[in-house]
């Protein structure tokens, strides 16, 4: 193999099992005397558990043991934390962690009550009917702002008020740029994040082997590493004694990495108790409310800007629904706070957030993982700038760009992996002007949207930017082996959800060792296979698993190097490897197989020398101090019907620079991916909870996934800046494309219905039809002949 | 206890009679009973069409269905469309030269109905695939690389007749 395999645009290694139905996911495994698991989950979102009858379900046929949580003894505890709060000085924080089954109050609606297990799913929800509970309903703290008034009902009843967390970080003097700026842009903004909704739910299943003392859980998780690591001590095993497995999962996104949802906790535990296998796949129903959610903020930010539309400062004081527990520390708001800066120049912030406890579903980290939330913010503010100072919205982000010479740039505060916020890297202006070449802005804005404004149309058309912290530590390794067959393998931590990593680390691998990347193996996410990792979230595998497989795919090609040097008694520089063999150059019949080198590598008699390893293998670890900064432009052209609001998108543009690419067709099958999760959150996902925190849109009928007709075609350009934080210079991509959906959406039907010029802003996300149409009832109703540029 | 029934049904051309309860859903019946699972299930209430087989030769939801009403059917899944040796036919061919799927989990019910359709329509248009597609839920590629892939295994002559019996 001498053409490089990083870079191709390769078909993937995990298609020909997932297209003919032989992947392997967690509902495909059923191992022989299997109970299933049902769980009665609470239909209130705050009350009182005054009384448990579960005698009526032990009674029925086929149900094997029903447990609530005074069964649990010793095992009932408030769940670890997934991530610490970071130190910011000043920060509040109350640790209050969910718990596997509720003892006396339930504090949202689809809390777990009781577990059931039986001898298969129907009856086990038979089962789950059986039961009788006598419930005292509580005062719910639902709304947002509600939940934190001072009066408000209490979601933690030993706590006084719902105040999770409060945080304020600062940089420069925004007092001091208040009152140097020309225009202060206050206004108070509200992004709602829906929820992950892979089409996968979740599972658990678990096996204990009392013979070998040995339990294996198969798990939906995107960590199964940390998994393995906390339920061995919940379980009070050893770690060796606990294989967890990730086989194909059906998406993550985020909710898949948080740990423990009680259901993890749940059958593990009852295997282990009853000797049997147990197996918990969550339905749809149930996932609306026993998988995590990413929700609202309200932001009141103010910019300062200077006359000719230059960021002096920002001042964002922002609530955020936090839901009924906070395992994940400040994770999603402090991305919220750090995102906002975006790829711009901001002398001076001062941020300050109050995360909320609400009686609803807990709110973890989602695809974009509130970046999606700073970026609205920021974005909106330099929109309403753009149009006061009669400025084009994409010249007023070239004015504010950070230059290629400005980096690494230290914002001076802390973000999600408790490291200083800061920006190893990138070119904003030349990708902002990759879109705009590509959408034909200057050339719209002249000519097309005139001529069919005149004609009676409703066109807008809008550009966004934004930055994307990704590839963060601790660390991730990789170990790479070449078999005396000759077959290379490639284990990792990692788990997997589709995002192509048999593939692309293959081409790393590739590439070192002369194989190509259709032949290698490449196995994550069983924990039996590779010891040690974090999990796939932030837009990480790539950057730090990637370099982890290229540093021990390294290690291994000095390896075969090595022993064919001995073998062929020759300097290693005369050697080439190619097409799985070892060839010394200009030497004709000189060339000997990967796998024949590997079993020279591993010799039955004889003495390895001192000081080597055997065999043709090695582990290596990448972990980078801070993570590395990619970054886009996304721009689209939109046609309202300003009779019913529906939209059509005409074109949709992203510029995206996340350094070199491995495989072009999975880069941009993740944007694909991300839009598609952008226009869904900007237009048509909504979770409608009324005051009682009653969700009242949990089917796929009522809470809309777009389709096929919704999410338009795409066309993606990239520029390339390579991190220096790492060997092959990456970036990560995997939440870029739902982040700055909603910014892009409301500036594009501002400007389609031509709505600043009448009065009105859309500072909200969702919108709707509906939305749109309420809120543009206010506008006035002709345009002024004239205007600034919008 | 409900009641049992006897179901007789060809599934990729191979007969199978199972005695099962009235109550349960063709889907759990491919999976469970049949042990073929590669027909996934996403939602259970219709929508997301991860669950599409063909019965009859026509896509219908395996969750909206029962298995007693099948009986008699003669049913296409996703294990069915590959030809021997595990060979990919063209249209799973094209889905994997054009990055047509990710986790993958949807991908069986999204075969299923673009067999039944390019089967109608063997060169379809953009508007008239996305249109086919739109019964389908898929959370990962923003559906364009499985429009993609149509639109080649089309101009490419077409999905074979696998599974379609």
């Amino acid at each position: 193999m001498t053409t490089r395999q990083f870079g191709m645009p390769m078909p993937r290694n995990e298609d020909a099992r997932l297209l003919s139905g032989r992947a392997r996911f967690i509902d495909d495994i059923e191992p022989h005397g299997v109970l299933h698991a049902a769980l009665l989950r609470s239909p209130y979102a705050h009350a009182r558990i005054l009384r448990i009858d579960a005698a009526p379900a032990r009674a029925r046929d086929g149900v094997a043991a029903v447990f609530t949580a005074a069964d649990l003894g010793a095992f009932w505890q408030q769940a670890p934390m997934v991530v610490p709060p970071a130190p910011i000085p000043g920060l509040v924080f109350h640790q209050r962690t969910q718990v596997p089954l509720a003892k006396e109050v339930v504090r949202h609606v689809g809390e777990p009550v009781a577990l059931v297990l039986a001898s298969s799913r129907y009856l086990a929800e038979d089962a789950v009917a059986d039961i009788v509970v006598e419930w005292e309903p509580l005062p719910v703290a639902a709304g947002l702002e509600q939940a934190v008034a001072p009066a408000a009902p209490r979601v933690h009843d030993d706590l006084d008020s719902n105040v999770s967390a409060w945080a304020r970080q600062t940089k420069g003097d925004y007092p001091a740029a208040a009152r140097a700026a020309a225009h202060i842009i206050r206004r108070r903004i509200a992004y709602d994040h829906g929820c992950a909704q892979p089409m996968e739910t979740r599972g658990v299943l678990a096996q204990w082997d009392a013979d070998a003392e040995r339990l294996t859980v198969w798990d939906t998780t995107q960590a199964p590493i940390p998994l393995r690591n906390g339920l061995a001590g919940l379980l009070g095993l050893s770690e060796r004694q606990v294989r967890v497995v990730a086989p194909f999962i059906g998406g993550g996104f985020g909710p898949k990495v948080m740990m423990f949802y009680p259901e993890e906790l749940l059958v593990p535990w009852a295997a282990i108790r009853l000797r049997r296998p147990v197996k918990w796949i969550e339905d749809r129903a149930e996932h609306f409310f026993a998988t995590t959610h990413e929700r609202l903020q309200i932001h009141d930010a103010e910019m300062a800007l200077s006359a000719d539309g230059r960021i002096l400062g920002i001042k964002d004081v922002f609530l955020h629904d936090n839901g009924a527990y906070d395992p994940y520390g400040l994770t999603v708001p402090i991305i919220s706070q750090c995102t906002l800066l975006g790829p711009y120049r901001v002398p001076s912030y001062d941020s300050t957030f109050t995360a909320v406890f609400t009686n609803k579903p807990t709110v973890t980290p989602y695809r974009g993982a509130g970046r999606q939330h700073g970026v609205f913010v920021i974005e909106r503010l330099l929109d309403i700038g753009a149009h006061q100072l009669g400025l084009d919205p994409a010249e007023i982000r070239r004015r504010n760009f950070l230059a290629p010479e400005d980096f690494p740039h230290n914002h001076g505060i802390l973000y999600q992996d408790f490291a200083p916020l800061e920006y190893d890297s990138g070119n904003y202006a030349p990708m902002l002007q990759r879109a705009l070449e590509l959408i034909d802005y200057e050339r719209f804005r002249r000519e097309e949207q005139p001529a069919l404004r005149a004609a009676g149309r409703c066109v807008g058309i809008a550009v966004v930017c934004y930055v994307e912290g990704t590839g963060i530590g601790p660390y991730e390794g990789a170990k790479v082996q070449v078999q005396s067959s000759g077959k290379v393998s490639v284990l990792t931590g990692i788990g997997t959800q589709g995002q192509g990593h048999a593939t692309a680390f293959a081409q790393i691998v590739g590439d070192q060792l002369g194989v190509s990347a259709g032949e290698i193996e490449v196995i994550t996410g069983d924990t039996d296979q590779f010891y040690w990792g974090a999990g796939t979230f932030a837009s990480r595998g790539a950057v730090v698993a990637g370099n982890a497989v290229h540093q021990a795919a390294h290690a291994v090609r000095q390896k075969v190097l090595t022993v064919a040097a001995a073998h062929f008694e020759c300097a290693e520089q005369d050697l080439l490897i190619e097409n799985g063999r070892v060839a010394v150059a200009g030497v004709p019949g000189h060339s000997v197989s990967l796998g024949e080198l590997a079993v020279l590598a591993n010799p039955v008699r004889g003495a390895v020398a001192a000081g080597t390893e055997p065999g043709l293998e090695a582990s290596s670890y990448f972990g980078p101090e801070i993570g590395a900064t990619a970054s886009g432009a996304h721009a689209m052209i939109v046609e309202v019907d300003p009779d019913t609001m529906m939209l059509k998108v005409r074109r949709y543009v992203v510029a995206h620079d996340c350094g070199p690419l491995i495989n072009p067709l999975i880069v941009e099958g993740q944007i694909h991916g991300g839009v598609a999760q952008g226009i869904g959150n900007a237009f048509y996902e909504h979770l409608a909870f009324d005051d009682e925190g009653q969700l009242l849109n949990a089917s796929f009928a009522d809470y809309l996934l777009p389709t096929a007709l919704e999410v338009p075609r795409m066309e993606i350009t990239h520029t390339e800046t390579p991190s220096p934080l790492n060997p092959l210079g990456l970036k990560g991509v995997g939440e870029a494309g739902a982040i700055p959906v909603g910014a892009l959406f409301a500036q594009a039907i501002e400007d389609a219905l031509e709505l600043p010029r009448r009065g009105v802003e859309l500072l909200e996300i969702p919108l709707s039809p509906c939305r749109v149409w309420e809120l543009s009832r206010a506008a006035s109703p002709t345009p002024p002949p004239t205007g600034p540029a919008r | 206890m409900n009641a049992r029934h006897l179901v007789r049904v060809t599934v990729n051309g191979v007969q199978h009679q199972r005695e099962v309860e009235d109550r349960l859903l063709l889907s759990d019946f491919l999976r469970h009973e049949l042990g073929l699972t590669g027909t996934h299930v996403g939602c259970e209430h219709g929508v997301c069409g991860a669950c599409t087989v063909l019965v009859d030769g026509l896509p219908v939801r395996a969750c909206l269905m029962l298995a007693v009403e099948a009986e008699g059917c003669a049913i296409a899944t996703v294990e069915g469309l590959a030809g021997a040796n595990d060979s990919l036919n063209p249209l799973q061919q094209a889905f994997r030269e054009a990055h047509a799927l990710q986790c993958g989990f949807c991908t069986p019910g999204i075969l299923m109905t673009l067999t039944a359709f390019l089967r109608e329509c063997p060169s379809p248009d953009e508007a008239q695939i996305r249109h086919a597609l739109s019964g389908h839920l898929c959370r990962c590629t923003g559906y364009q690389h499985i429009v993609d892939a149509v639109q080649r295994v089309a101009s490419g002559g077409g999905a074979t007749d696998k599974g379609q019996r």
